[in-house]
């Protein structure tokens, strides 16, 4: 057999050029034949004991987990991280490499699902898919933080994960000085069916942006209904907490009330409510148009620019962008869109903001792991984004989540920024503005 | 039947618990009313019989495996009291221990039993009032004629009311044999708290309201802030997030301090109980229609977190 | 050892409870039930004992609105049988509801029975005695501690101020179950949708029911006395400190 040669590529310096590698060449029984820096054998720097990376990847919708090569780029990404969480889908990897089991590791219950390391990774490991059904496998297992437990166990007794009576999720309305239609009492079409959701109807600070939404709906002579008593939790938290079942459970039920009341479009008041019904509602066999309600109203901004006959003084507002209106949904706009119809608002960006947009915390069921998450990292995200608000130097952060009022204001608080900055919801802004 | 009224006596550890006295006083006064006697029923513990004095008569059982209180055996001595004495009304405390024998008889002697009792009148019938869904509700119920059983909240009626240095008559029936189903073993004491609840002046308590055991943080904060200990109602001790020393309440200890504060505590009668002999007692709550708000002298519609933060704030400032 | 369970439904004390017209019943319109919270801690318990050391735990209900959901929520936490006795109507107070459980056990072969120390709702009595005088059974209230023997439970009878007291109880017999080792085991809703999906209740027929021995004269919110002065902010709050000189 003839013996032949093959000359190195090119590299442009001198010495690379000097070498020359058979095509075919067998040492000592090992092929080595092929380019002169190729390994020809496998660089074993350790055995891992794969088990339990196996276990995870084999959950149907974990399989991504497995396609991690270490690159890092989530690791700038990732909030929790950000925080002191000694944390993200890289160290999570590693960690399984190492032998950790998910099931039954902290590392399962902080992840808030922002899908901030998503937009990173080029190899689409997903954490939005991969949580929610290791969360759901460690439930069953009996694994769940006990804050979280509670919120599970009310949601199923009462609807709401505050465990406040389910009757009483129309008591704010009887209070309220707008005018409000609850459909179960005065049914008949409407144009707008508000999802008024847990914290607005019953949460006190809630409250008060729900009041405002009520009050701005009618100064816009929307004709809107709401399901009073009947609305349940939307269930996107539960479902990205662990809790697929319950998520179900919930979806059918507020699926049949939507469809109970004939309407044109489902108007929410949160983020999540919004992913759900937009985004998971319709495997449930629920397909309705839906909109946040900054959307509704950026819609209908002329109509809403007039009546905006106040004036904000000139203070300085910067928006937090929730997680899932912006980065998951895609909307950025719709929020800006109203401050900046507001009289005298002097909008500002933080540095990260939109598709970079910080997460608050509160996503993936965090709301209901904050003591558990906080002792796991050195600061709450909340508190970490509320830094980055006054560091900009606004007065006002302004928010359109629900869940996002109370955990900033106490973010507020535990960092000594008391009286520095006002957390209000965009409703507010736009109640307050209407000069009523 | 007798027009008297029986009072089971309670002890443990060589002395009378309050509510022997209370049922005592209310008990004389129950008698007035039937025209009978208060008749004491002692189960164990026959040396104690000097002080009940207020009592009428009082009648003893002892015997080997009374010493110690035993569901069984102390349920069959009161069964043949209560057939030797024939009474109309047989009071027993809605305690750990009268638990074990008012349905035990009430059933065995074919009587009628109200729970829970604040009080007791009798008249042609004997009517009671129970302290029902959580003190949310009183429910007043007819007995018929008698006889019948009641089971008295602790703390329904002042202890000094059934304190008196008279010389009743004792007499003693004989202790029945039983099957031996249920035997004592020993008692267990709680271990050495670090705190003593029942010495303190200041008591900041938390109840279910309080959501989380790292939220506990902000109670402790302010009791600190106090120089108070913290205090639980029985739900936080359950869940572990506080030990047993810390439990006011029936299964917990009673507590008379300056000041109790009652963080996101309902005010289950089982709790109150245990407090409501504090000189002032401040709720905190968000449920307007807690019962804690009954028996409070002050109390605040707001969440407590809020509360706590800012006056502990104020507090840190002054 | 084969553990029964007795589970009661009782009115949900998070809804405002209101009295009806006639003054004597609550209001069924507001009326919400759930689970009375000491049999939850009964059923951990007797789940507790079979992780322990074997033998199958039977949940028994009245029928009653939500029971088969609560009895399926048993069957997904762990428990091997459930069963619903039907057809009694309205059961009034603890000792018709104890012949009525009573009699359902004579078709169950059981060496404990568990249940909830007490229920908010115990007009005339506590269930676990009652239950067992008519089953002519040894029983003990206020237990948080039970450990299984041969033939017997070794348990803990708590008493005021946190002292315990230790018997030992030949079976079979009954406990009242202040608390579980560990707090009630939560049951993963799709968990309890895939065991309806799959179990069956078991049924039996109601019988007894003593016609209680006691009426209800009327049913009143407690007296509040002159009640808590309310106080508007911390402010007021420091001064009521203040006055009471802790501050």
């Amino acid at each position: 057999m003839t013996e032949r040669y093959n000359l190195t590529v090119n590299t442009g310096r001198e010495k690379d050029q000097s070498f020359v590698e058979k095509e075919s060449a067998v040492i000592e029984g090992i092929d080595v034949s092929g380019r002169w820096n190729r390994m020809f054998v496998p660089r074993e720097i350790q055995d891992y004991d794969l088990t339990n990376m196996h276990k995870l990847t084999a959950i149907p919708g974990a399989e991504s987990m497995g396609w991690c090569y270490q690159c890092a780029q989530c690791m700038p990404a990732c909030p929790v991280d950000t925080a002191g969480g000694d944390y993200g889908p890289r160290k999570i990897f590693r960690r399984l490499e190492l032998g950790m089991d998910l099931l039954d590791s902290r590392d399962l219950w902080l992840c808030t699902t922002c899908a901030n390391c998503l937009r990173v990774c080029p190899k689409e490991v997903d954490m939005i898919k991969i949580m929610p059904v290791a969360r759901a496998a460690a439930v069953l297992e009996g694994n769940v933080p006990a804050e979280l437990l509670e919120m599970f166990q009310n949601v199923a007794e009462y609807g709401n994960p505050m465990g406040q009576s389910a009757r009483k999720r129309a008591a704010w309305i009887r209070k309220s000085d707008a005018e409000i239609r609850v459909l179960p009492k005065d049914p008949g079409p409407v144009d707008v069916l508000w999802f008024v959701g847990d914290f607005y109807a019953y949460h006190g600070r809630g409250v008060d942006a729900a009041n405002a939404m009520a009050r701005v709906f009618n100064a816009l002579d929307v004709d809107f209904g709401v399901l009073g008593a009947d609305e349940r939790t939307d269930g996107d938290s539960q479902r990205l907490a662990g809790e697929p079942g319950l998520y179900e459970e919930l979806a059918e039920h507020n699926i049949e009330q939507f469809k109970q009341h004939e309407h044109e479009r489902i108007v929410v008041s949160g983020p999540h409510a919004y992913n759900a019904i937009k985004n998971e509602y319709p495997a449930m066999g629920g397909e309705f148009e839906v909109e946040h309600y900054t959307q509704f109203l950026a819609d209908q901004i002329d109509e809403l620019k007039p009546l905006l006959t106040g004036s904000f003084g000139n203070r300085k507002v910067t928006f937090h962008d929730p997680c899932y209106l912006g980065r998951h949904n895609g909307e950025y706009d719709a929020p800006r869109d109203l401050l900046e119809a507001v009289p005298d608002l002097d909008l500002i960006e933080m540095y990260r903001c939109k598709e970079q947009g910080y997460c608050c915390g509160g996503g993936g069921g965090g709301m209901w792991l904050d003591g558990f998450a906080a002792e796991q990292q050195s600061e709450r995200l909340s508190e970490n984004r509320v830094k980055e608000a006054v560091m900009v130097g606004a007065d006002v952060l302004a928010v359109c989540c629900p869940y996002e009022v109370s955990r900033f204001e106490d973010a507020v608080k535990s960092t000594n920024n008391d009286g520095k900055l006002e957390v209000l919801d965009i409703i507010e802004i736009l109640d307050q503005c209407m000069g009523a | 039947m007798s027009q008297d009224v029986l009072v089971v006596a309670e002890h443990g550890q060589g002395k009378f618990d309050d509510i022997t006295f209370e049922m005592l006083g209310a008990g004389k006064a129950l008698a007035a009313q039937t025209g009978g006697a208060c008749v004491v029923a002692l189960i164990g513990g026959s040396d104690l019989a000097s002080q009940l004095g207020a009592a009428d008569k009082v009648v003893t059982v002892d015997g080997e495996g009374l010493e110690n209180f035993n569901p069984e055996s102390h349920s069959a001595a009161l069964a043949a009291i209560v057939e030797s004495t024939s009474p109309r009304v047989v009071m027993i405390g809605y305690t750990s221990m009268g638990m074990d024998l008012a349905s035990a008889l009430s059933v065995k002697a074919d009587m009628a039993l109200a729970a829970s009792c604040l009080e007791v009148q009798a008249g042609d019938t004997v009517t009671a009032v129970s302290q029902l869904y959580g003190g949310k509700l009183n429910v007043k119920t007819d007995l018929g004629a008698g006889p019948c059983v009641v089971s008295m909240l602790a703390g329904s009626s002042p202890a000094d009311a059934g304190k008196g240095d008279g010389a009743p008559a004792t007499e003693t029936v004989a202790a029945p044999a039983t099957d031996g189903k249920v035997r004592f073993v020993r008692l267990i004491e709680p271990e050495a708290g670090d705190v003593d609840i029942t010495a303190q002046d200041i008591l900041v308590a938390i109840g279910r309201g309080i959501g989380t055991k790292d939220d506990i943080e902000v109670a402790e904060e302010l009791a600190e802030e106090l120089d108070a200990a913290i205090a639980a109602s029985r739900p936080i001790v359950d869940s572990g997030w506080l030990p047993k020393n810390r439990q006011v309440g029936k299964s917990g200890v009673k507590v008379t301090p300056k000041v109790y504060i009652a963080l996101g505590i309902s005010g289950a009668p089982e709790h109150i109980e245990g407090m409501k002999g504090a000189a002032t007692i401040i709720a905190i709550n968000t449920d307007k229609n807690a019962p804690i708000f009954n028996v409070a002298h002050y109390g605040m519609v707001e969440d407590l977190f809020d509360v706590c933060e800012e006056l502990t704030e104020e507090l840190q400032d002054r | 050892m084969n553990t029964v369970v007795l589970l009661k439904r009782v009115p949900d004390l998070v809804e405002d409870l209101e009295v009806d017209s006639s003054g004597t019943a609550l209001d069924s319109e507001h009326l919400k039930l759930t689970l009375n919270e000491f049999d939850d801690h009964a059923l951990e318990q007797a789940l507790l004992l079979k992780e322990g050391g074997g033998g199958e735990v039977t949940a028994v209900a009245l029928d009653s609105e939500d029971v088969d959901k609560m009895l399926f929520t048993a069957l997904a936490k762990g428990a091997d049988r459930a069963l619903k006795i039907t057809g009694t109507g309205a059961v009034n107070g603890t000792s018709e509801l104890a012949e009525v459980f009573a009699q359902a056990l004579g078709s169950v072969n059981y060496d404990l029975v568990l249940t909830g120390v007490q229920a908010s709702d115990d007009i005339d009595g506590q269930l676990a005695p009652t239950v067992a005088a008519k089953l002519s059974v040894p029983c003990i209230e206020v237990i948080t501690g039970v450990e299984a023997g041969d033939g017997s439970v070794t348990v803990h009878k708590e008493y005021a101020g946190g002292v315990l007291a230790e018997f030992e109880m030949t079976l079979p017999g009954v406990l009242g179950i202040q608390a579980a080792a560990q707090s009630p085991r939560y049951a993963p809703v799709s968990k309890v949708r895939q065991i309806q999906d799959s179990a069956t209740l078991d049924e039996v027929a109601g019988a007894g029911g003593d016609n209680g021995k006691f009426s209800i004269v009327v049913m009143t919110p407690p007296e509040t006395g002159e009640g808590a002065q309310m106080l508007e902010s911390v402010e007021e709050l420091i001064a009521v400190l203040d006055s009471k000189g802790v501050i």
